[in-house]
């Protein structure tokens, strides 16, 4: 059980500065959607589509801690595993399936894009992107696995065994036939980017990514 | 192994009485159908603040309050009262002895009736029909009918608890806003059977058991009903409970003598045996073990969990505790992904401890955090 705890681990990192990442994805889905949030943690976005948005909002999370907390406060969230769960839910089940910065780290990101194109109409997607310059920089200069405030642990021990840039999720995409309805990068802190017209300058200069998807 | 026990005095207990009866899936009907239960807190005017709790295997509907036949305190008070996650400041808690059982319910220890209700002078014994956990949930939508309650706020229970939990949920779905089935799943599991079986093989080894004719002259198969519940006790514990509990230690000696010494693990086992069978009924025992062997909801529904569940408008939460092997959490996952694929409304959590099956009876406190939340969110839901 070594990795699934430390990908919880993972989780809650990022989520110290997830509202304002939170909010960008929150403005991607309209009222009274019905809404997946795989990774939710502690429910922060579901309580706040829930009680801003009418939505039927429910999550997915691997970390018991975080799964109780918003269990206690009665949110509908699943224990589980985006790798295994997923399959379980009917087609077509939600409109918008969200997995916020989780993609990386989990054990197969082609796969779990199918299933949330599976089960949602929509799948928004958040990841740190690997192509943003002080990666390139590092690696460049120093020869050595970068070491910066999103990718802040060791090659050997970090939770985050699948990163990839903003170029490899559009490859992505055209090769699964996914249609990039929207998409944005953003700061460390969940800022928009200004790049926003240039996926080249994105890849060097976003340090996150948040794409909206729909099947093609 | 023990003296011819005292059992503990009869008392009266409250019940509801159906002249009607009650039709079993076995294609018997008994009547009249007694379902005795406690309540505490207050109904509200509306009825809408109900919340039924149902008792595990060897549980009764004394859940709440010091045991009026053993004087030892509720089975579930962890978690009922004022301020509680089952706060009765708030709901209505209720709870019923199950068909079949021996607490005032009607059961293989009460009169034996006719087809028309008449009183045989004599006690159902294994004369009692076959029951199912769906006839021990329809008896008790007997009772919530009874009180005027339409629709429940919450079903809650571990165990056979939880078995009725899913039951109620799948049988009245309209009846049930909120399901909580904890620690259980949605069948008897071939290695369960097996335990129960080598627990009636024990009563019915027992030469006081008589062929279940044991009250025809005032004794109980004690020797066959205590093993049982040693078995059966063995089953809800961990093996790192047991270990952190008795350990090897030895009663009343620090190094093994090779004469008369006892392990602790041992008298606790046969302490525990020879407490239940003052309060426990062997052909309930019987009854009981049985209905939950035969339990299998998607049997029900035509091989699929998920068609018990389809298009229910009911909130759940399962449980589910790791060093649970009895119920292990392979089965509540099992059930919540039934659930998801009938796109029901679903939380689970497994908690992390070493309490074994008897965790959901204990002090968890994430557990207990997590039930009344879920119970609080929907009681907010309904206006409660």
């Amino acid at each position: 059980m070594d990795g699934p705890a430390e990908r919880g681990e993972a989780i809650r990192y990022v989520a110290k500065n997830m509202r304002l990442d939170l909010r960008l994805i929150a403005e991607m889905i309209p009222r009274g959607a019905k809404v997946l949030d795989i990774g939710c943690g502690d429910g922060a976005l579901l309580a706040h589509l829930t009680a801003e948005k009418g939505a039927d909002a429910r999550g997915i999370e691997i970390d018991m801690a975080a799964v109780t907390e918003a269990v206690a406060s009665g949110l509908a969230v699943i224990h589980g595993d985006a790798d295994t769960d997923l399959a379980f839910y009917p087609d077509g089940a939600f409109d918008y399936v969200v997995l916020s910065r989780t993609l990386q780290a989990v054990e197969k990101p082609r796969e779990v894009l199918r299933q949330m194109l599976r089960i949602g109409r929509h799948a928004i997607v958040s990841f740190p992107n690997f192509g943003h310059w002080q990666m390139r920089w590092r690696l460049l200069v120093t020869g050595r696995m970068p070491d910066t405030e999103t990718w802040n642990r060791p090659w050997y021990e970090t939770p985050n065994i699948h990163p990839c840039t903003i170029a490899d999720f559009f490859a992505l995409c055209a090769m699964e036939g996914y249609v990039v309805e929207e998409w944005l990068a953003v700061d460390e802190h969940g800022r928009r980017a200004p790049w926003r017209r240039s996926a080249r300058l994105a890849n060097l200069f976003g340090e996150q990514a948040l794409f909206k998807l729909r099947r093609g | 192994m023990s003296a011819p026990v005292a059992p503990f005095p009869q008392v009266e207990h409250q019940r509801a009485v159906f002249a009607d009866g009650l039709a079993l899936d076995c294609g018997a009907a008994i009547r009249p159908l007694a379902v005795a239960w406690r309540g505490y807190g207050r109904l509200n005017a509306a009825r809408s603040n109900a919340v039924l709790v149902c008792h595990a295997l060897t549980g009764d509907q004394y859940v709440a309050e010091t045991h009026p036949v053993t004087g030892r305190p509720g089975w579930w008070e962890t978690i009922i009262g004022p301020g509680k996650p089952l706060d009765t400041d708030r709901y209505f808690v209720l709870c019923a002895n199950v068909l079949g059982g021996c607490m005032g319910s009607t059961g293989p220890r009460e009169e034996m009736t006719d087809a028309e209700g008449r009183g045989l002078g004599r006690p159902w014994g294994t004369d009692f029909p076959s029951i199912t956990i769906r006839d021990m949930v329809r008896a008790q939508k007997r009772l919530t009918d009874h009180l005027g309650i339409t629709r429940l706020l919450g079903v809650v229970g571990g165990s056979m608890g939880g078995m009725q939990v899913l039951e109620w949920a799948a049988t009245y779905p309209e009846a049930v806003f909120a399901a909580a089935p904890i620690a259980t799943a949605a069948h008897h599991s071939a290695q369960n059977i097996a335990f129960h079986e080598v627990g009636r093989a024990a009563i019915h080894a027992d030469p006081d058991w008589k062929g279940g004719r044991y009250w025809e002259d005032g004794r109980v198969p004690a020797q066959g009903l205590s093993v049982a519940r040693m078995v059966a006790h063995i089953t809800y514990l961990s093996e790192q409970a047991l270990t952190r509990k008795f350990g090897r230690r030895l009663r009343g000696a620090s190094a093994l003598t090779f004469l008369e010494d006892v392990f602790e693990v041992e008298s606790y086992l046969r302490h525990q045996g020879s407490t239940f069978v003052r309060r426990f009924d062997a052909n309930s025992y019987l009854t009981i073990t049985r209905a939950m062997d035969y339990f299998d909801l998607a049997a029900e529904h035509g091989g699929d969990l998920a068609n018990a569940f389809r298009g229910t408008a009911t909130r759940f939460f399962v449980a589910s505790f790791s060093s649970d092997w009895l119920f292990p959490t392979r089965e509540s996952r099992a059930l919540v992904r039934a659930l998801n694929a009938a796109a029901a409304n679903v939380s689970f959590v497994e908690f992390a401890t070493d309490k074994g099956h008897d965790a959901f009876l204990l002090e968890e406190p994430e557990f207990h955090r997590a039930l009344g939340g879920f119970l609080a969110g929907c009681a907010d839901r309904l206006g409660v």
